[in-house]
């Protein structure tokens, strides 16, 4: 199959992980959207890994694997941080009974 | 080895001054140290005929190329020795003033000091920026903690002001050090590299160097910081910063830009010149019209200053040698003169001439000593300024870089004429006339504080009537400097 | 020791040691012993001068060198003297003269406290000191430093009175206005090390010196000195300061600005008249000047009532037809009218000092009159200074001022015509003062008539000598016409070459000597009629301006000063404040602003960084796309 096609299936998966986390004010659907883009990326290095794997031609080359290695860094990297993100909201929402991030601007003051 | 030992005895003396017991402790062990410091300082004129004597080499930050090279030359032994020898008697001078924590004054004093050293001896780029911070951050802490009522914000932008160019100045050296060929900081690869680069480069690194030293100098338009904060510092550090620190930057607009960009300095000499004689003209008149005595020397000193940037830029030896002579001796006359400002502050509480006035009738013996240093400050003959002016309004009229030498020298002359208005009036309204309700019950000098200024009246005098030692002292660093700036030199090859 | 002129060094060394004794000891010592160490090293310097003098005049004449005073590079200024006629001649003037008034200042500041009659004798020994190193200097850095030792020595002198406020401004004004002229003096010195190389008199004025000046330069050069000259020898148009001056004790008056310091402007350029024969222009210039100021100073000297008012005018006056003489190119008249002056004008400030003694310090002339029979010895010492200043035969004055007239003619009868009359001027104000202070009825308090007493002896000890210069001053210089054989003028030969002989037949001389006798003797009689029974009255009209010196220090104070103020003030207040400072302000002000206004931008809501974000991303992509192309 041709890049093309991941690249703008990523590019698409981005784009609505992006709207997403801009639009919405549920913090699990931004959570989600968050999600949602990292792995429109790790799709992207997974296709890209095997591009160059392909384009090096011989069979015992290690070409494009760090892509690979990469996306088991960000899975488990966005492991860690559902499970830290999902007991903030969790903690949230025991407190202010909501999980609206616009209740969430208290940072500022 | 004297260069090492005349930094590290401040700098040493300073770190143990802050873990001093008690006050008067720290007090005594300044005093010690800068006593120390003069006497090796002398010690070294004593083998000042072996170079190796008197110079330092260490690696510093070899992957850099930076390397810890101190050197006393010509010049920056006279300018250590103005340091090593002011610095004792700016401390018995202030002997008497309470500061709280004092010990943490004091160290801070030592530390500026050694900083200024530094900036003095060292033969390395990347050192050089170093003391030259090392110096500034000291004299910070002191005016910002033992300064008068409005020294915050006026610490504030002295620091920032002078910050300013210092990163300038910085920026100019690393790009001077990226044009070294075996990238080092050493002071005469930058000789070599600055000289070989383009015109244009020259044109603009000379700005960003020049504006550092200027802030520090001060040369109109760059001045305003100085007289805010020679009048909110204690008295100790107006001394330290107006008879020593200001001499960093004539020492950087000699050592570090002239040589370094010699045709950029060719090229902009009239527009710097025309700053710093506007600034002789105008900090002239300003001081005409200033009632505190502090904010008077302060404009006085810029006078002085914007003098000595004239004949740098002239680049001649005599102007070149004058600069030198007369960095020392100015640094005498300023501090002799605060000297004076601190008894009377003491005494009174009060430096503005409006309240003070007939001083000569119960106090002659200071107002003896207060007509010496002005006249000193005038540069009377056979006080030590004339010799200093006498070289640098010499150089300047028979300067052959610049096409107005004769305006230049003329306008600068002006300073002559309005600095005696404004010394005497100063003299006038505070020492001559009747006394005032202030003044009936003044009192003396007592014999201590006569020792101190009658010591400095006679470095006035003995420099002026027999300067010859220093012009010879001084004779080998500016034939040194000159052949590195000058510009037909360059052309021809 | 090669040659008596070496001792040189001890003429200046003398005083010097008086200066340092009187001075650090003025707590300590005695007022006899001050005095004596003060005139003492006067005295010794004299009789130094006298050994030197008679060494010069059996043609030993040398230029001693001491010490390398500044060496740098190509340019030497060596610690010299040089001895010679000229400057053995003002040795003997102001030691001699110098040792007169120190004689009388023992007894005329008598009344001062021991600290400040030290300190008085102190400073009167560091000027005699800084004129010595004026005149004996062997090149122009060793006269400069001189010349402002004096111009020191004379702002501290005027200011003596310390606790005066406007004895100290007129003080500063002095020190002033001779450091404007000595700035154009420092220049023209500066040009000469440019283009010579050298600032020794010897080199200089030397073939090779004078072949490395263009025409240009040579005018430049001494129109600087010249402007140097005015501002010390009190010229138009610096000469305002020394009226003011006569706010120093008496003697002070005598010594400096009337028979030395003012005359160091007319010593410097008669030093260098061979630089100054080579540019007429200047001389021509000189000339007019010099006439200019004698007219104006005689004529604001007829109105004054200041007894010491008068006699600073006619210093100004007399110093004017010295100018006159330099300019006209009789270099050696001017030399000869210097010394004639400084005896005869030392004798009479010498002599109101001893009226203003008696007087109670009392210096207004329309309240005196009638003194002659109380002070017999002032009075006819006076007369004589006054004949002799008005150049009636056959004292000094007659001959000293005879030579610069005639030169004068020679040049031009205009000029003549001009000095002739300021000449006749200055008999009548100087018997005007005369009459009204010695003859008539006394006008002052009654306390003070009862005080009136002739001076002690230490005080007219010194008015008889120089009486007695006064009237034998000028045999030394009596023309040939007169059967003399101008013998000063031959003895300064060496240094000041001797014109070509003037083309004015013995008849001519005859008949201008004559006409200026007669007349000057006219003037006298006239000022007897008009105020042998001085009447007070009020001055209107001309006589006003007169009264009040033309208006030339309103003129300086409107046109200089009160701007100068105005425009320091403003700087002060307003450029260094508002525009400079806040600049620099203005930038850190920008910074502060510029932070408040983009902190919006920092809310604190995780939505507007992502957006802003995003934003910011695809402006990078969409700039970059364009860019790309």
């Amino acid at each position: 199959m041709p890049i093309n096609y991941y690249i703008f299936l990523s590019l698409a998966l981005f784009a609505i992980g992006m709207i997403g986390v801009l639009t919405r004010r549920n913090a699990i659907i931004i959570f989600m959207c968050v999600e949602l883009m990292l792995n429109a990326v790790n799709l992207l290095l997974v296709a890209f890994s095997k591009m160059h794997y392909l384009s090096a031609g011989s069979p015992f080359s290690t070409a494009g694997t760090d892509g690979q290695l990469f996306v088991f860094f960000i899975m488990v990297v966005a492991a860690a941080e559902v499970s830290v993100g999902l007991a903030i909201i969790v903690m949230m929402y025991r407190n202010i009974h909501s999980v609206d991030v616009n209740f969430l601007n208290r940072l500022k003051h | 080895m004297i260069a090492l030992l005349l930094l590290l005895i401040p700098l040493l003396g300073g770190f143990v001054t802050f873990f001093l017991k008690s006050d008067n402790a720290a007090r005594s062990w300044s005093l010690l140290t800068a006593i120390a410091t003069l006497l090796v300082a002398f010690l070294g004129l004593a083998v000042y005929n072996k170079p190796e004597c008197l110079s330092f080499h260490a690696d510093w930050i070899q992957p850099l190329g930076a390397s810890f090279a101190l050197k006393l030359d010509g010049l920056g032994y006279t300018l250590s020795l103005l340091a090593t020898l002011a610095l004792p008697l700016i401390l018995a001078a202030t002997w008497h003033r309470q500061y709280a924590n004092a010990k943490n004054f004091f160290g801070w004093m030592l530390l500026g000091v050694a900083g200024m050293l530094g900036v003095f001896m060292a033969m390395d780029a990347l050192l050089f920026y170093f003391f030259w911070e090392l110096a500034l951050i000291p004299m910070y802490f002191i005016c910002s903690q033992w300064g008068g009522e409005k020294r915050i914000p006026v610490t504030f932008k002295f620091f920032i002001y002078t910050f300013f160019g210092s990163i300038l100045m910085l920026v100019a050296l690393i790009y001077i050090y990226f044009q070294t060929p075996n990238h080092s900081f050493a002071i005469e690869d930058f000789y070599k590299a600055g000289q070989a680069l383009s015109y244009n480069d020259q044109m603009w690194l000379f700005w960003l160097l020049f504006i550092a030293f200027a802030v520090k100098m001060p040369i109109f338009p760059f001045h305003t910081w100085q007289p805010d904060t020679y009048e909110q510092s204690p008295t100790a550090a107006t001394m330290l910063l107006s008879g020593i620190m200001v001499k960093m930057g004539v020492l950087g607009l000699l050592r570090w830009v002239l040589p370094i960009v010699p045709q950029a300095a060719y090229s902009w000499g009239d527009l710097t010149s025309s700053m710093a004689v506007i600034g002789i003209i105008y900090a002239s008149l300003i001081a005409m019209r200033q009632d505190d005595m502090k904010r008077l020397i302060a404009y006085s000193s810029i006078a002085h200053i914007g003098l000595m940037a004239i004949a740098i830029f002239s680049e001649t030896q005599s102007s070149f040698q004058g600069v030198m002579v007369q960095m020392f001796n100015h640094g005498i006359n300023i501090v002799a003169l605060w000297m004076v400002v601190e008894i009377i502050e003491r005494q009174f509480g009060t430096r503005k001439m409006s309240e003070l006035g007939g001083l000569a009738q119960k106090a002659p013996a200071l107002a003896i000593f207060f007509v010496l240093f002005a006249f000193a400050n005038i540069a009377l003959p056979l006080t030590n300024a004339f010799v200093g002016e006498f070289l640098m309004f010499n150089g300047i009229l028979n300067s052959a870089v610049t096409k107005y030498n004769v305006v230049f020298a003329v306008l600068a002359g002006l300073g002559i004429i309005l600095g005696a208005v404004y010394t005497l009036r100063m003299t006038r309204k505070v020492f001559f006339g009747p006394a005032n309700a202030l003044t009936q019950n003044a009192v003396d000098i007592k014999w201590n504080e006569k020792i101190i200024l009658g010591f400095i009246a006679v470095v006035i005098i003995v420099m002026g009537v027999y300067p010859q030692p220093i012009l010879d002292f001084t004779q080998a660093i500016s034939d040194e400097l000159l052949k590195q700036a000058d510009i037909l030199h360059l052309l021809k090859k | 020791m090669k040659n008596v002129l070496q001792l040189a060094y001890l003429i200046p060394l003398f005083p010097l040691l008086g200066f340092l004794i009187n001075g650090l000891g003025r707590n300590k010592l005695s007022k006899g012993v001050i005095g004596t160490i003060g005139s003492g090293a006067i005295l010794a310097s004299f009789i130094v001068s006298l050994i030197l003098f008679f060494q010069v005049k059996g043609g030993n004449t040398e230029v001693v060198n001491y010490f390398n005073f500044i060496s740098v590079g190509n340019l030497s200024i060596p610690f010299a003297f040089q001895i010679d006629q000229l400057s053995s001649i003002f040795l003997l003037i102001i030691t001699g003269v110098g040792f007169l008034i120190h004689v009388y200042s023992t007894s005329y500041m008598h009344d001062e406290k021991p600290e400040h009659f030290a300190r008085y004798f102190a400073y009167l020994n560091l000027f005699v000191f800084s004129m010595l190193l004026l005149v004996m200097g062997a090149n122009f850095v060793i006269m400069f430093i001189g010349w402002e030792g004096v111009g020191l020595c004379s702002y501290l002198l005027i200011g003596f009175w310390f606790k005066k406020p406007e004895y100290n401004k007129a003080a500063s004004k002095a020190f002033i206005m001779n450091r404007i002229g000595d700035l154009a003096f420092l220049i023209a010195l500066f040009w000469l090390i440019g283009k010579v190389g050298s600032v020794s008199f010897t080199e200089v004025f030397s073939a090779e010196g004078l072949a490395k000046l263009s025409t240009t330069d040579i005018t430049v050069i001494t129109l600087l000195l010249f402007v140097g000259a005015t501002g010390k020898s009190a010229q138009i148009p610096l000469y305002t300061w020394l009226p003011d001056a006569m706010a120093g004790p008496t003697p002070v008056s005598a010594l400096i600005h009337a028979a030395t310091m003012v005359t160091a402007g007319i010593y410097m350029i008669a030093r260098s008249n061979v630089l100054y024969s080579l540019a007429p222009d200047v001389l021509n210039i000189i000339a007019w000047v010099g006439l200019a100021t004698a007219l104006l100073a005689a004529s604001i000297a007829l109105k004054q009532n200041d007894i010491k008012k008068v006699l600073a005018y006619s210093t100004v006056s007399q110093l004017g037809f010295m100018f006159l003489a330099l300019g006209t190119g009789a270099y050696g008249a001017a030399v000869f009218h210097v010394m004639t002056h400084a005896f005869f004008k030392a004798l009479m400030f010498l002599g109101s000092g001893s009226v203003i003694h008696a007087m109670g310090g009392e210096q207004d002339i329309r309240k005196m009159g009638g003194l002659s029979k109380k002070m017999p010895v002032t009075f006819w010492t006076f007369v004589i200074g006054c004949v002799a200043i008005a150049g009636i035969p056959p004292l000094s004055g007659f001959f000293s001022k005879d030579a610069i007239l005639l030169s004068a003619y020679a040049k031009s009868p205009v000029m003549y015509g001009i000095a002739l009359f300021a000449a006749l001027l200055t008999a009548f104000y100087m018997f005007r003062l005369l009459f009204i202070t010695f003859t008539g009825k006394f006008r002052g308090t009654h306390e003070q008539e009862h005080h009136l007493h002739e001076s002690p002896k230490a005080m007219t000890l010194p008015l008889i000598v120089l009486a007695i210069l006064s009237v034998i001053g000028g045999f030394v210089g009596v023309p040939a016409v007169l059967g003399g054989s101008d013998e000063l003028i031959h003895f300064l030969s060496p240094v000041i070459a001797i014109a070509e002989g003037h083309h004015i037949s013995h008849t001519t001389e005859y008949i201008l000597m004559g006409l200026s006798t007669v007349l000057v003797l006219g003037m006298v009689l006239g000022a007897w009629v008009i105020y042998k029974n001085y009447k007070e009255k009020e001055n209107t009209g001309f006589a006003k301006v007169l009264e009040n010196k033309w208006y030339v220090d309103e003129l300086y104070d409107t046109i200089i000063v009160k701007p100068l103020k105005v425009l320091a003030d403003f700087l002060n207040n307003i450029f260094d404040k508002k525009v400079v400072d806040g600049l620099v302000n203005g930038v850190g002000r920008l910074v502060n602003y510029g932070g408040r206004q983009f902190r919006w931008i920092q809310s604190g809501q995780v939505g507007s960084y992502v957006l802003l974000m995003v934003v910011s991303i695809l402006l990078i992509f969409v700039v970059q796309f364009f860019l790309r192309k």
